[in-house]
């Protein structure tokens, strides 16, 4: 057939894509770098390399801003939130951004704009003193360049997985361009192409909930799905099987009754206030898409465009995650069954999660679609890169170089320092990147490493607007206090003093030749594996204990060669500690009988080893675990032993501001304020809000930002 | 920043959304002669399918080709008074 030449595609990765679909992707590619160098001439002074010459208008300073956060990560991320825990993961997008975005808009907007500062830190150093500035500048800093090189991280594996794309070439080519155009043009390129971006996204992204939910028969039609496929999906989980899927506040009741874990007080106290607030208000990668505006009023409205495409966003990322509940079918018509990525199951027998968005572009998208959708993907992630290269170029040299190194350089000076720090953070993050090809647990750390100082940054860049009592040493007592609080409460959940011991597992090599018995399945459960015979070969087990004969007690650790025929336990146990089912995994092993190569995982079945089996025994303890928590200590920071690690994170984040507000207030009662004539259009009260003319109705902040917050209670009441 | 003959960012978002609008219709048109696997799977699990649906490519392809169109008209970088932000001087 003709469209086979034309079209073809590789069979490997999850999704495949043809000729057309690799084209559409260099288009972009030679798009963002022609843009990236024809901007050059428009950045010949500070002013414009950092602040893209403060001339943005509300449309650019909107999209810029929300498309800065609407990274690859925040779609594939969240349509898996919203597959795993339904309406639920909708929050992030309403109560979680919303009244924090309008809040920067109409409240804090003013301080940021009118003091004229080129950063967050730089209004630290306005309003207090250099040492919080600093505090936040490096801080922030180093945080930019880990997190940049975690998303390329990212990027390169999720395109190997997707598409079996070399990562290396993936981490080189997309840096590489970021690093030309930004090299170049500075927050400009980066503002315009995440201007460019924001229409790949919706263009690639828009058609699945469409097709989606006309194929599920409409909303009702896909509910009534959900509510069918959700019982089977999660059929080992009593809570989530049992879980409301379309609603936001009704089962938010307790930490029990919804598959996230958490309860109204931590989804309002913790992501709606101290987690949201302290990202949208005063995540300086955010902020300084929307100060760069012509004027006031630009960044205000600005701003508040935000809001309303951010409300807009759950279209193409809840609703996807959803409609992978309702129209993922196998071939026998029963529901696909996805799974967390530390199922037994995950990425050997089931696709996982975080797939619910590739499965349904590959499901839907044809040729050149697909490839609009993976230039998205793509594009999300560059432009996440570019971001914070273009806020550690910023931070850096205005925050860091000027007032800590050379004072008294000229603007010239400070523009090549611009560059070369830019070139210096794709370069970090490159860096980054390859580090986490060998540390990649620290991928979870680094997730969570900018809520350490971001929600502390917020309580003191709040009270600093809000109260001119406050000190420059409450200012950097209590931002280095709150940091402390944080970083122990996280420290704090993920200790274990009794030790962790990880859930024992029998991972079999590829040399295991194996027998396995399985009970079949009825249409309401999958098939089962009851039991596995090793008949030959190798296998690691961890945490499982060997009946070795001729020894006396269980064998825990070491190398063993089996003489005798030994069952491996389906449940195991060290001590006093609770019985735990063994994994069992096989990436890849042959079978008995027929000699075929397959895969499996399976849980809580007996493992039999037969005469001459090698196995490698692990038997391990932790007290420090980044990836696990220990439930006796997170009901002190999250009210329940239920909550789970959402919660947990919510509840960390409520803490910390709420000791960031105390200890800065307490320390401003006892320590010497700044003169008014110092604070002058830094305070509430002592900054005059300057006249730009008459405002048209359609050009008021208020009005907009009253009827966006008018919307979100809607929303909330009709799925409530 | 330079005033003169600049090109707006709306001008390149229409410019990139009209190629890949032209590739993408090119494509379904070419695909309702033969159709590709995606269309022939969702048939299999979606028989009752309108061809509007199982044809996207080319109303997609056509809706991107008329915006990317619209703004290449509207902002096209020939206009007097044109910057890179779109605003007129």
């Amino acid at each position: 057939m003709p469209s086979i030449s034309l079209f073809a595609a590789s069979e490997k990765g999850l999704i495949s894509i043809g000729p057309l679909d690799y084209g559409i992707i260099a288009i972009y590619f030679v798009v963002v770098l022609g843009i990236g160098i024809y901007l050059k001439k428009f950045a010949g002074t500070g002013e414009d390399f950092f602040m893209a010459g403060r001339k943005m208008t509300a449309w650019i300073a909107g999209l810029s801003f929300i498309s800065a956060n609407l990274s690859s990560l925040e779609t594939m991320g969240w349509s898996a939130m919203a597959y795993q825990y339904g309406m639920l993961g909708a929050h992030a997008y309403l109560i979680g951004a919303i009244p924090a975005i309008l809040f920067l808009a109409i409240v804090m907007m003013p301080f940021y704009y009118i003091c004229k500062t080129h950063s967050v830190p730089g209004y630290l150093s306005l309003r207090y003193d250099n040492r919080a500035a600093s505090l936040a500048g490096i801080s922030f800093a180093m945080l930019t360049v880990l997190v940049s090189g975690a998303s390329m991280f990212a990027m390169a594996k999720i395109l190997h997985l997707l598409l079996e794309w070399d990562m290396n070439a993936s981490i080189w080519v997309a840096s590489l361009t970021v690093a030309i155009y930004v090299t170049l043009g500075g927050l400009v390129s980066a503002v315009l192409n995440e201007v460019l971006q924001f229409f790949l996204i919706w263009f690639g992204s828009l058609l699945i909930p469409i097709l989606g939910l006309v194929h599920a028969g409409g909303w009702s039609g896909m509910v009534a799905k959900i509510q069918h496929n959700v019982p089977i999906i999660f059929a080992d989980d009593p809570v989530t099987k049992n879980a409301d899927f379309t609603s936001l506040w009704r089962s938010l009741g307790s930490f029990d009754t919804n598959p996230m874990g958490i309860d109204w007080f931590g989804m309002v106290f913790g992501l709606g206030l101290a987690v949201s607030f302290g990202y949208w208000c005063t995540d300086f990668l955010q902020v300084q898409r929307v100060i760069v505006a012509k004027n006031l009023r630009a960044a205000q409205n600005g701003t508040i465009i935000g809001a309303v495409l951010k409300i807009c966003v759950p279209l193409i990322v809840t609703i996807p995650g959803l409609l992978g509940l309702a129209v993922l079918l196998n071939p026998d018509g029963s529901p696909l069954v996805l799974v967390g990525e530390n199922d037994v199951r995950a990425n050997i027998t089931n696709h996982t999660f975080n797939d619910v968005l590739p499965l349904l572009m590959g499901k839907y998208l044809g040729p050149g679609l697909l490839g609009l959708g993976v230039t998205a993907m793509i594009a999300g992630f560059m432009s996440g890169m570019a971001g914070n290269v273009s806020a550690f170029a910023t931070v850096w040299t205005y925050d860091v170089y000027r007032p800590l190194i050379n004072r008294k350089a000229s603007d010239h000076h400070y523009l090549t320092m611009g560059r070369w720090a830019s070139l210096l953070g794709v370069l970090i993050s490159i860096a980054t990147a390859y580090a986490l090809f060998y540390f990649s647990n620290i991928l979870e750390f680094l997730q969570v490493l900018i809520f350490f100082f971001i929600v502390p940054l917020f309580g003191i860049v709040i009270l600093g607007m809000m109260w001119k009592r406050a000190t420059p040493t409450a200012g950097f007592v209590g931002f280095l206090t709150a940091i402390i609080a944080s970083i122990s409460m996280w420290v704090f959940v993920h200790t274990f003093p009794d030790g962790f011991r990880p859930a024992p597992k029998v991972v079999l090599g590829k040399d295991a030749v194996v027998t396995k018995f399985e009970a079949p399945g009825d249409a309401r459960s999958e098939k089962k594996i009851t039991r596995v015979i090793v008949e030959s070969g190798s296998l690691e087990t961890t945490n499982v204990p060997i009946a070795v004969e001729g020894e006396k007690a269980p064998v825990w650790s070491g190398d063993v060669t089996i003489k005798v025929e030994v069952t491996l336990p389906d449940r195991a146990a060290k001590g006093d500690r609770p019985e735990e089912n063994v994994a069992v995994l096989a990436p890849e092993v042959t079978m008995a009988a027929s000699k075929e190569m397959t895969k499996f995982g399976a849980d809580a079945v007996p493992v039999v080893l037969k005469p001459g089996v090698k196995v490698h025994a692990s038997d391990v303890q932790q007290t420090f675990v980044p990836g696990k928590f220990n439930a006796a200590h997170v009901k002190w920071i999250a009210r329940s032993d239920k909550a789970k690690p959402m919660a947990v994170n919510m509840y960390s984040g409520f803490w910390t501001l709420l000791i960031c507000v105390v200890t800065t207030i307490g320390v401003s009662l006892v320590t010497r304020p700044r003169p008014d004539a110092e604070l002058k259009n830094l305070v509430m009260g002592l900054t005059p809000i300057p006249d730009e003319g008459p405002c048209p109705w359609y050009e008021n902040p208020l009005l907009w930002a009253g009827l966006v917050g008018a919307v979100l209670i809607a929303i909330n009441i009709i799925f409530f | 920043m330079e005033s003169e003959h600049q090109v707006p960012i709306w001008f390149f978002v229409g410019f990139l959304l009209l190629i890949y609008g032209l590739l993408i219709l090119g494509a379904g048109i070419y695909a309702l002669q033969v159709p590709t696997d995606v269309q022939l799977n969702l048939k299999t699990s979606w028989p009752d399918a309108p061809w509007f649906f199982l044809h996207a490519d080319v109303w997609w392809g056509a809706v991107m080709v008329v915006v990317g169109a619209g703004y290449c008209y509207r902002f096209h970088p020939w206009r007097p008074g044109e910057t890179i932000t779109g605003r007129s001087k």
